[in-house]
């Protein structure tokens, strides 16, 4: 069958397996910190490849694919896995083997993917991962007769520990252990028409018969050009014209097939009483303690990222504040030196300094998905998503972004339908990240100089409050009217809670931050550079008075330019320098107003700032900072998108330029919308 | 309930027991159904409902598995 047996060792692999099977914690446990990850070019696919060695030392090479519970294609991450898998993809060869990773607690389920991929026919090695815990629930595996039934290897393992990983290298060394296995028999007449369609689809590949097996069993065939397309629902009419169920039919043989595989080699002794995560979710998901505990976790969540995280972005402040002194003392005085002190260093830091934050959020993010809890917060959340047309599943990149959106839009890759992740993507940064702080406490401070601790308090959660409700508010308009849809069906595993395992944690963690850091990065430098010359050119003829450079300059000139727009709300050019500067950066705005009042070194609790911007007065003498400006200030804020490093995400995530642009446009005319609703109607109802 | 009666899996109580005897959805959540392991047949047990009383949380081939109400009532459980 295979011209495997003569071939040289196996180099290139690649690692599949359902969610919640331990796949990561296996891959991480082969490959260690030397993980390379990319995007596959032209799609938004995540491409993870891990390099390790085999048992004689010799290198090998491991792709990791999204855990899925099924090859049948339902979203761009599948499509991937299945084209990588049937050598497809140009830009990956196709893997000497598959490593299966199965969840021997959960064997019935997870071999139904197993039986898939043999069907594939690549050599097979199974993964009989966490058989300390099915050993634990009174499981008995034949291990032996197991794998004779496959007719591939079966390791049994235990990936957290590294039980099992030498066995399992032992097996991916030995050319002659690497076989393609055994198939799930089908219905004769399945057969044929798979056999038939394989032959009318294309020229003969040693894949042609597996890829037929596939499209003939998929319900939604969008994928493929319409000739094609025809011809597969040919066959598909066939199938149901000789009485079968082409969607159903091989779903059911398999699992025919795996029952009696389970039930020849899996013997089970003790009765079934509740497990303890069963009996803690009696607790966790309970209508009063359920509430409870969820409440307490966001609020950790919360509480560690502006408290954990104060005391690194303090230091990382600092850092770049001695950065910026090294450079003025380094680099004579100049229009280079302001570039690098003032422009570069300046506005890096100002990005780099919520790396803590992310750090945080992705470290208790992980901790909560790979002890089980995450699937619960979803469970818990879904009746109050559904209310907006989303699932439960959109909570947590919801929850996300009031760290910031960057990651919040990067966790939308777990919602597999389309247009459910695009309205999650649109309503992200709307929720308060924490680049607006800055601007809220500034704003709070010129408000309630005199104000209690507690006011203050009530003021910025009123802010959180609007983001939040009017993120909720747009899902549901979008849902509605652009990105109208049946709410896809939610199939919600909830595994068992497990005690997560630190590496995998960390390595998560790590890999965030590195993408934050680059993506935001390379384009935050960028904008610095513009904004900082904005700011700076045209520079006035000698001998004016330095005061006006800012007006002369491009971003003074803009400044006026916009000035009739948002007379409106109640701003005047320098308010305006803040949000044309605050387009790319929020948090910029805290500096540039700092710059358009010529202060050094300011920063949201200077008090020489906050007395001088409230001591501002307009050409009719009346104040600029009233209340109403403060908080209508605010209000815009909260929902304009004004960070560059979320256009390009959301860019990076749709695929195309047309979805960020309208995210722009649409919170920039909420925001005006906000703002002028504050200001003016606080008028009308005689404030301030 | 009476043993052997069929009914909406979404009007089972937690505690009940049965099997899976029908689907009435498209093909495209059925299967996805069907290859979590719920397939004709079947037995599930109603484990819990979620604070707000939707989604549904029923075991099936020994794994906990959540659904909701609007999709659960499309399938029906003879009652065991």
């Amino acid at each position: 069958m295979s011209n495997r047996e003569t071939a040289p060792s196996a180099r290139n692999f690649a690692i599949a397996g359902n969610p919640n099977c331990g796949k990561s914690t296996l891959f991480n446990a082969l490959t260690g910190l030397r993980q390379k990850i990319g995007n596959y070019p032209g799609v938004t696919v995540e491409r993870k490849v891990g390099e390790f060695r085999g048992l004689h030392g010799e290198p090998m090479t491991l792709l990791d694919l999204p855990g899925t519970y099924s090859m049948q294609v339902r979203s761009p991450d599948e499509a991937v896995s299945r084209d990588v898998l049937l050598g497809k993809r140009t830009d990956t060869p196709r893997p000497d083997a598959v490593i299966c990773v199965v969840d021997a607690s959960n064997l019935e389920r997870n071999l139904y993917l197993v039986a898939q991929i043999l069907e594939l026919r690549l050599p097979v090695v199974v993964a009989l991962n966490m058989i300390d815990v099915s050993e634990a629930n009174g499981m008995r595996i034949d291990v032996p007769a197991l794998g004779h039934m496959l007719g591939v290897p079966v390791i049994p393992m235990v990936a957290s520990s590294g039980r099992g990983v030498v066995d399992l290298k032992a097996a991916l060394s030995d050319p002659a252990r690497l076989r393609v296995g055994t198939m799930a028999p089908m219905n004769p007449a399945f057969d044929r028409e798979v056999q038939a369609l394989a032959e009318n689809l294309g020229p003969a590949e040693p894949v042609a018969i597996s890829e037929a097996s596939l499209w003939i069993s998929q319900p939604v065939l969008d994928e493929l050009p319409a000739a094609q397309r025809s011809l597969v629902e040919q066959s598909q009419a066939r199938i149901q014209a000789a009485g079968l169920d082409p969607f159903s039919a091989p779903v059911e043989a398999r699992y025919e097939w795996i029952h009696q595989m389970c039930a020849a080699a899996v013997h089970r002794s003790g009765s079934d009483s509740a497990s303890l995560s069963d009996r803690l979710d009696t607790i966790l998901t309970h209508s009063l303690w359920g509430w409870v505990v969820f409440a307490s976790m966001m609020a950790l969540v919360f509480f560690s990222i502006f408290t954990v995280a104060a005391y690194p972005m303090e230091w990382i402040d600092a850092g770049f504040a001695a950065l910026a002194d090294g450079a003025r003392s380094m680099i004579p005085e100049g229009d280079f030196q302001s570039l690098v002190a003032d422009g570069v260093i300046a506005g890096v830091g100002g990005v780099v300094i919520f790396l803590p934050q992310i750090l945080v959020l992705f470290f208790f993010l992980g901790l909560l998905e790979d002890s089980g809890y995450m699937a619960r917060a979803a469970f818990i959340m879904d009746r109050v998503m559904s209310r907006v047309g989303l699932h439960g599943k959109s909570f947590i990149p919801l929850l996300s972004s009031f760290a910031c959106a960057i990651p919040g839009i990067m966790a939308t890759r777990t919602i597999e339908n389309r247009k459910d992740r695009l309205v999650t993507i649109l309503v992200a940064p709307l929720m308060s990240c924490s680049a607006r702080l800055p601007v809220y406490a500034l704003m709070i401070a010129v408000l309630l100089p005199t104000g209690s601790a507690w006011q203050k308090a009530g003021i910025l959660l009123c802010m959180y409050a609007v983001g939040t409700l009017a993120a909720f508010g747009m899902a549901w308009l979008f849902k509605r009217t652009l990105l109208r849809g049946d709410t896809p069906m939610l199939l919600l595993e909830l595994p068992p809670y497990r005690m997560p395992v630190l590496q995998t944690v960390m390595l998560r963690m790590l890999e965030r931050a590195k993408i934050f850091l680059v993506r935001a990065g390379t384009v935050i430098f960028a904008l610095s550079i513009l904004l900082w010359a904005l700011a700076t050119y045209p520079k006035l003829p000698d001998g004016s008075d330095p005061a006006d450079a800012l007006a002369h300059s491009f971003a003074g000139q803009m400044g006026h330019a916009i000035e009739p727009v948002i007379r409106p709300l109640g701003y005047d050019w320098k308010i305006g320098i803040g949000l044309i500067a605050s387009f790319a950066a929020r948090e910029v705005f805290v500096g540039t107003m700092g710059i358009v009042y010529h202060l050094e070194d300011v920063d949201e609790t200077s008090q020489s700032l906050i007395e001088t911007i409230r001591n501002q007065v307009g050409a009719d003498g009346m104040p600029v900072f009233t209340p109403l400006v403060c908080l209508g200030l605010m209000v815009f804020y909260v929902l304009a998108m004004q960070c560059i490093s979320t256009v390009a995400i959301v860019r990076r995530e749709t695929n195309s330029w047309s979805w960020p642009l309208f995210q722009i446009a649409y919170m920039t005319a909420l925001a005006y919308a906000g703002a002028f609703i504050v200001f003016q109607g606080g008028r009308l109802l005689g404030f301030q | 309930m009476n043993p052997g009666s069929i009914k909406p899996l979404a009007e089972c109580n937690v505690g009940e027991s049965g099997t899976v005897r029908a689907m009435d959805m498209d093909a495209g959540p059925r299967q996805r159904l069907l290859e979590m392991g719920l397939l004709i047949g079947s037995r599930i047990d109603v484990v819990r409902f979620a604070p707000l009383g939707d989604p549904i949380e029923i075991k099936v081939r020994g794994y906990f598995l959540s659904l909701r109400k609007f999709d659960a009532a499309k399938i029906q459980v003879e009652v065991l």
